[in-house]
C-alpha cells in the first residue's frame, strides 16, 4: 500500500487497527529520504537509527496495548531549533554547528511523551532569520514542486518535508509567518498558533515577544492532532497561558453557516500574483457556500506591519543573540582577550542575516535612537493589535491571501528588504499574537505551484480556524 | 544616514567584527532598512501605550524553591574550553 503520501490520521488509524505497524511507516519515508533528500535537503540530520528503534518500541507499545497516543508511533520531523536531548541541534549556525543540547526543549519532550518517532531535524534559515531557507549554512532546502524555487521560510525544511513525503507531520516556529509562508509555497497546511498557546522553553528563541512553535503537515486535522499534544500552559515558560486547551479535532466538524469571515480590504495591494488572488476569491465562494457570511472589513494600520517588525523582532534578536559568545558552547576558538573570543566566535560562527539583524536591532535600542524607533515601534503595534481586536468584534475570522506570490525562484531576491516585504501578510499576525492557519487552495496556472489562503482567528481560537480551514481542504478535495 | 564611525561603534557594542569591506555593504543594508522604517513617523501615536508583550499576563510567580537541574556535568560539557572546579576557564575580563 502507498503509505508516504497517507495523512497524519488515516497512518495513526492505520497503525492503532493494527495495519500497518510503524516500522513499516518509519521505513516507507526513510526510502522516500534516500530517494529524494539529496535534491530537497528538508534535513540538516536525518536519525534514522534512532527512527527505527523509536518505531519499534512504538510497535512494542501496540502489541501491548499501551499506545501512548493518537500520535504514537507516527515519523515526525523537528525544525532543528528545538532541543532534543543526545541529537545535535544547530539552528542552522555555524556557531552551534556540533551543539548537543543536555535536555529536550518542552515541545520535543510532549510530542516524546506521545510516543512519537524523530525522522529528523530539518532545515532552517540561520536561528530563522529569512524567509526562503536560504541563510541556513548548510545549505539551501528546495522546493519539492520546483526545485529552482524556494521553499519559504524560515521553516522550509519542515514544510518540505511535509510536501515531499518524508514524514507524517513536523514542527515548525512562526515568528513573522515562517510556518504559514513555506505551507503556501509548499502546499501543506501550517499554523501559526496564538502566542502563549505553545511552551517556548528548550526552542532557541529568535524574538522572544513574537516566537510560536506550531505544526506543519498535510492537513488542517493533522495539524489538530499535533496541537492537541503540544499545546498548553508550561510551568518553565511563563509567557504560557492557562487558557483551556479544547477538543481541537472534535471541534473540527462543527458548521461553517452562521460564521461571519471578513476580508480586510488592505490585503490587497498592487502586486499580487493574480492567481493568488484568484484561489481567494474560489475561496470565498466555497465559505458562502457553505452557510458563512463573507463581509468587507479594515484592519487600517496594515501597511506599517512590516516596518514595525523590523524594529521590534531586530531589537529583541540583539538580545537573544548575545549569549552566542563562544564560551558556554560554541566552537572554543581561543583569543588573548575576552573580546577577541567574543569577537573571532561571533565573526566566523554567524551568517550575514543574523549579523544584519543584530546591528539593526542594536543601532534601534541604543541612546538617542531608542525612543525614535523601538518605542514608536512598540505604539503602532499595539494600533496594529487595536485594528484585530476591533474587527473581531464584529467577525469570527478573516480571509487573506497567505503572500503576494507562489514560490519564488531560489536566488531572486536582490536585497534584504525585498525579502523581509515577504512577511507582509503574516507578520500583523504575530504583532497582534493572535493565531493563523494556511491552508492549501489551488495553484498557479502556467507552473502549477501551490497556493494557500490564510485564515486568521483571534487569540485562543485556533479550533475555530482549524474548522474552517479543514472545511475548505475538504471542499476542494471534491 | 547612519556613518561608517556609527556603524563601528554599534558593531563594538554588538561584539561584531567586521572587515573595511564587510562594514561598507553592511552600512548600505542598514541605510536602506532604517529608511525604510522611518515611514512610521507618519502614523500619531499620541496617547497610545507601548505594547512589549500581548497576553496580558502579570506577575507570573512560581515558589521560591530550588529545583534541581541535575545534569551540571552535560552543561559543562557543552563548553568548548577548559574546565576547572566545575568551571568554564575563560581570559581575564577586568
Amino acid at each position: 500500500m502507498e503509505i508516504t503520501t497517507k495523512t497524519l490520521a488515516e497512518l495513526s488509524r492505520l497503525f492503532r487497527e493494527g495495519k500497518l505497524s510503524s516500522r513499516e511507516i518509519t521505513e516507507a519515508f526513510l526510502a522516500e529520504i534516500a530517494k529524494k533528500e539529496k535534491k530537497i535537503h528538508a534535513f540538516v540530520t536525518v536519525t534514522d537509527d534512532l527512527a527505527r528503534e523509536m518505531a519499534d518500541a512504538a510497535d512494542a507499545r501496540r502489541k501491548n496495548k499501551t499506545l501512548l497516543s493518537p500520535l504514537d508511533g507516527m515519523p515526525i520531523a523537528l525544525k532543528d531549533v528545538v532541543c532534543t536531548k543526545g541529537i545535535k541541534t544547530t539552528a542552522s549556525s555555524n556557531i552551534l554547528k556540533n551543539f548537543i543540547p543536555p535536555y529536550d526543549g518542552e515541545v520535543w519532550r510532549r510530542l516524546l511523551d506521545a510516543g512519537v518517532v524523530l525522522i529528523g531535524k530539518t532545515n532552517t534559515d540561520e536561528f530563522t532569520m529569512g524567509s526562503s531557507t536560504e541563510t541556513s549554512a548548510f545549505g539551501v532546502t528546495h522546493n519539492p514542486h520546483d526545485l529552482t524555487r524556494s521553499p519559504g521560510g524560515s521553516s522550509g525544511g519542515s514544510a518540505a518535508a511535509v510536501a515531499a513525503n518524508f514524514c507524517a507531520g513536523a514542527i515548525g516556529t512562526d515568528t513573522g509567518g515562517s510556518i504559514r509562508q513555506p505551507a503556501h509555497f509548499c502546499g501543506v497546511t501550517g499554523l501559526k498558533v496564538s502566542y502563549g498557546r505553545v511552551s517556548r522553553w528548550g526552542t532557541m528563541p529568535m524574538a522572544s515577544s513574537l516566537d510560536t512553535i506550531g505544526p506543519l503537515a498535510k492537513t488542517p486535522e493533522d495539524c489538530a492532532m499535533i496541537l492537541q499534544v503540544i499545546a498548553g500552559r508550561d510551568v518553565h515558560d511563563s509567557t504560557t497561558t492557562d487558557a483551556p486547551v479544547p477538543d481541537y479535532i472534535g471541534e473540527l466538524e462543527k458548521s461553517v453557516s452562521g460564521m461571519t469571515i471578513g476580508i480586510p480590504k488592505e490585503y490587497f495591494i498592487e502586486g499580487i500574483d493574480p492567481d493568488v488572488l484568484e484561489t481567494m476569491n474560489s475561496m470565498k465562494a466555497v465559505l458562502e457556500d457553505l452557510g458563512a457570511t463573507i463581509k468587507e472589513v479594515s484592519l487600517p494600520h496594515t501597511e506599517y506591519g512590516v516596518p514595525v517588525y523590523y524594529i521590534i523582532a531586530p531589537s529583541e534578536i540583539s538580545a537573544n543573540m548575545a549569549r552566542y559568545d563562544g564560551l558556554r558552547f560554541g566552537e572554543g576558538l581561543q583569543g588573548k582577550t575576552i573580546e577577541e573570543i567574543y569577537g573571532a566566535s561571533r565573526h566566523e560562527g554567524l551568517g550575514d542575516e543574523v549579523k544584519r539583524r543584530i546591528l539593526i536591532g542594536t543601532y534601534v535600542l541604543s541612546a538617542g535612537y531608542y525612543d525614535a524607533y523601538y518605542r514608536k515601534a512598540q505604539k503602532v503595534r499595539t494600533l496594529i493589535k487595536q485594528d484585530f481586536d476591533n474587527v473581531f468584534e464584529h467577525v469570527d475570522a478573516l480571509l487573506t491571501p497567505p503572500s503576494p506570490t507562489p514560490a519564488f525562484k531560489i536566488g531572486s531576491k536582490s536585497s534584504p528588504l525585498q525579502m523581509y516585504l515577504e512577511d507582509i501578510f503574516t507578520i500583523p499576525g504575530n504583532l497582534a499574537g493572535i493565531c493563523g492557519v494556511v491552508v492549501p487552495a489551488g495553484e498557479s496556472k502556467k507552473e502549477k505551484l501551490p497556493i494557500g489562503v490564510q485564515i486568521f482567528g483571534p487569540a485562543f481560537k485556533e479550533e475555530n480556524i482549524l474548522c474552517i480551514a479543514h472545511h475548505l481542504y475538504q471542499a476542494i478535495q471534491t | 544616514m547612519i556613518s561608517t564611525k556609527e556603524l563601528e561603534h554599534i558593531a563594538r557594542l554588538a561584539r561584531l567584527n567586521f572587515t573595511e569591506k564587510e562594514l561598507e555593504k553592511f552600512s548600505r543594508d542598514l541605510n536602506e532598512i532604517i529608511s525604510f522604517v522611518q515611514k512610521l513617523e507618519k502614523v500619531d501615536t499620541r496617547d497610545v501605550p507601548e505594547t512589549s508583550q500581548v497576553t496580558g499576563l502579570q506577575n507570573v510567580s512560581r515558589k521560591d524553591e530550588v529545583v534541581i537541574f541535575g545534569s551540571e556535568d552535560a552543561l559543562l560539557e557543552c563548553a568548548p574550553h577548559e574546565i576547572e572546579n566545575h568551571s568554564i576557564k575563560i581570559p581575564k575580563i577586568m
